[in-house]
């Protein structure tokens, strides 16, 4: 079943006298439980197509399909609700929000949600040990390590329990035993959930877990190439 | 509530930043305190002097003395009259007066002079003016002789103990005229006034302008200039045509010029304070959100509505204004309660011309709540102003840079 349907997608970005080409009109569609990794040389596109394909960057011309919605023909703030609701993000520099616990950085997005408070903490408390910093509940992300971080990121990205989440170079900053955990912890998501993971990376430890890789040049689609893992 | 958690803590993600913007605000609120508790501490000396000196708080006479300060003009002292003091809750004091005209003369000197009538003992809790007695004895309830001032006494070549000729029109055209004994000599520490006052009890000033129970007008006193604003509301009330009601403000217009210049100063002052504590949190503010802008970029990219974001922003730059104030408030009330019960003296030229205006020589401070009040309250709007612009940073960030900062 496809999560997502991708079609004609373009993006130009107007700079001064050049109009250039960042995505250009690539159609793809991910299916529900897919682990994709989306590779290409820097300055390929593949930033600019993960942020169109979460919301954060409106299309010059295409659209996005989530669950059947077209997002980018939602108002501003029906789409925030939507990404909210519907895509968890995993950032390069983790982004936790610094004055916040682990624990209340994870909560705070079923807060939004206007979940109750006992789910929040149930869930909260679930999610953290799933991966594996349980402990670490009330630490504020100051005093966590890299990959610490990066799993609260990864904790609060399921936290609104999305359709898919979004990876842009999530292991970029974790040093390769950090990397190897988190990968480990993200396929095992992926298996036991059938939680559909999208990731925009360089890192050929991602690329060797991946069991789709997209391949984009040029704003295209080069290769769109699965494996069995 | 979320909200106003993460408001508080991220102010202390930067604790000296926080203390330093707070800090400014806080020195802010108090100097302009200060400043202001010594305006309001000096108006009130001069309006206390102005009012204490002659014209009382507010006077009641009639429409006609008004444009024509004639003797002829003078009303009849009666109960009703005297009711519209007495059933006023706000009047503490009243005195009536007969003023006029009259040439002075003693041996071969004469000169133009003022009979003021007085009561004395109403009198001494009004203008007091057994204060500025130089020699002799202030007037006693059924004196029959008069307080002279000094210059005029000069002139006249009489002491205490003298005799004094006084001859003038009175009510209606009778003649005035009579002798009278000098019980004091009176010095005021405005020369102009030295050559022309002349103080008698008002039962003889009556008796001798032919004006049996006329007065030219009706003292009255609040107990702090403060209250003058509802005194005045219930006395415009009771005062009906032929009479009419007058504040020391309406007597006194080049006073309240002289204030209204003075206080323009200070809140030129007050305004160039207020512009640095501006600039001082807005600088803050934009610093705080051009360092946190990927930060703004994620909570808008997860799932918060720009509008939440802006309110946790809004109580940031609340919160930081409010911690300013209220320390710069609190720290002020002991402050100037300190200089309030111990006023800075005044020495040398300075000093000496204060004693001319018949002021103490010393700057007086209030202690009014106004002076705290208003310095809060005009920071609290500043800031709310400057909340204004996170508010609008969160609604016009652009994702993906925000994202990329």
């Amino acid at each position: 079943m496809n999560v997502i349907e991708i079609k004609d997608l373009v993006k130009i970005y107007n700079s001064s006298e050049v109009k250039v080409k960042a995505v250009n009109g690539i159609t793809i569609d991910f299916e529900e439980g897919e682990f994709t990794a989306v590779v290409g040389p820097s300055g390929s596109g593949k930033t600019t197509f993960l942020n169109m394909l979460g919301g954060l960057d409106r299309p010059t011309s295409g659209s996005v399909k989530i669950g059947g919605t077209n997002v980018w023909e939602l108002s501003s703030r029906k789409l925030i609700d939507f990404r909210m609701n519907n895509i968890g993000f995993v950032f390069q520099s983790y982004n936790l929000i610094p004055v916040l616990t682990a624990g209340e950085n994870v909560e705070f997005i079923m807060h939004l949600q206007g979940k109750p408070k006992k789910e929040r903490e149930k869930r909260t408390k679930e999610l953290l040990e799933s991966v594996g910093i349980g402990d670490r509940i009330k630490s504020r992300p100051a005093k966590l390590s890299g990959g610490q971080q990066q799993r609260v990121a990864v904790a609060r990205a399921l936290a609104s329990k999305p359709e898919f989440i979004l990876a842009d170079e999530p292991t970029a900053n974790l040093d390769s035993k950090a990397t190897s955990g988190l990968l480990e912890l993200m396929s095992e998501m992926n298996r036991k959930h059938n939680t559909t993971f999208i990731f925009a990376t360089h890192d050929q430890r991602v690329m060797d877990k991946a069991r789709r890789i997209v391949t984009i040049e040029d704003g295209k689609i080069l290769k769109d190439e699965r494996f069995e893992r | 509530m979320k909200n106003i958690i993460i408001a508080w803590r991220n102010l202390w993600r930067k604790p000296w930043r926080t203390a330093i913007t707070s800090g400014s605000i806080f020195f802010g609120v108090l100097f302009s305190s200060v400043m202001t508790s010594m305006q309001y501490g000096s108006y009130g000396d001069m309006i206390d002097n102005v009012v204490k000196f002659y014209s009382g708080y507010a006077q009641v006479f009639t429409e006609e003395y008004y444009d024509n300060k004639s003797i002829n003009n003078s009303f009849e002292l009666t109960d009703s009259v005297i009711g519209i003091a007495e059933n006023n809750p706000v009047i503490t004091d009243y005195a009536p007066r007969l003023e006029y005209f009259t040439l002075a003369s003693n041996e071969e000197n004469t000169k133009g002079s003022i009979i003021i009538g007085i009561d004395p003992h109403a009198e001494s809790k009004i203008t007091n003016p057994g204060k500025w007695v130089e020699r002799g004895e202030y007037l006693s309830e059924s004196d029959d002789g008069v307080m002279v001032a000094i210059d005029l006494a000069d002139f006249l070549q009489v002491d205490v103990g003298d005799t004094l000729t006084l001859l003038s029109q009175g009510y209606h055209g009778v003649t005035a005229a009579g002798k009278y004994p000098v019980r004091a000599i009176i010095k005021f520490p405005n020369p102009q006034l030295n050559k022309q006052f002349i103080y008698m009890g008002i039962k003889n000033a009556q008796e001798f302008f032919g004006a049996p129970n006329m007065v030219t007008s009706l003292v009255m006193m609040v107990e702090d200039h403060y209250d003058l604003p509802r005194a005045m509301r219930l006395l415009q009330k009771e005062v009906k045509p032929p009479f009419m009601v007058m504040s020391w403000a309406e007597l006194q217009p080049e006073l309240v010029q002289m204030i209204e210049g003075d206080r323009a100063g200070g809140t030129f002052m007050k305004g160039i304070l207020y512009m640095i504590i501006t600039f001082g949190i807005f600088g803050t503010i934009l610093m705080m959100i051009s360092e946190r802008r990927r930060e703004l970029g994620v909570m808008i990219a997860i799932g918060m509505q720009r509008n939440r974001l802006g309110a946790i922003l809004f109580f940031e730059t609340l919160f930081m204004g409010l911690i300013g104030v209220f320390a710069g408030v609190f720290a002020s009330i002991p402050f100037t309660y300190y200089l309030y019960r111990n006023p800075i003296p005044v020495t040398g030229e300075v000093g000496e011309m204060f004693v001319q205006m018949g002021l103490e020589p010393q700057f007086t401070f209030s202690m009014h709540p106004e002076v705290y009040y208003f310095q809060a309250i005009t920071v609290f709007i500043i800031t709310l102003f400057i909340a204004l612009f996170p508010i609008y940073k969160s609604y016009t960030i652009k994702l993906t840079r925000a994202l990329r900062a």
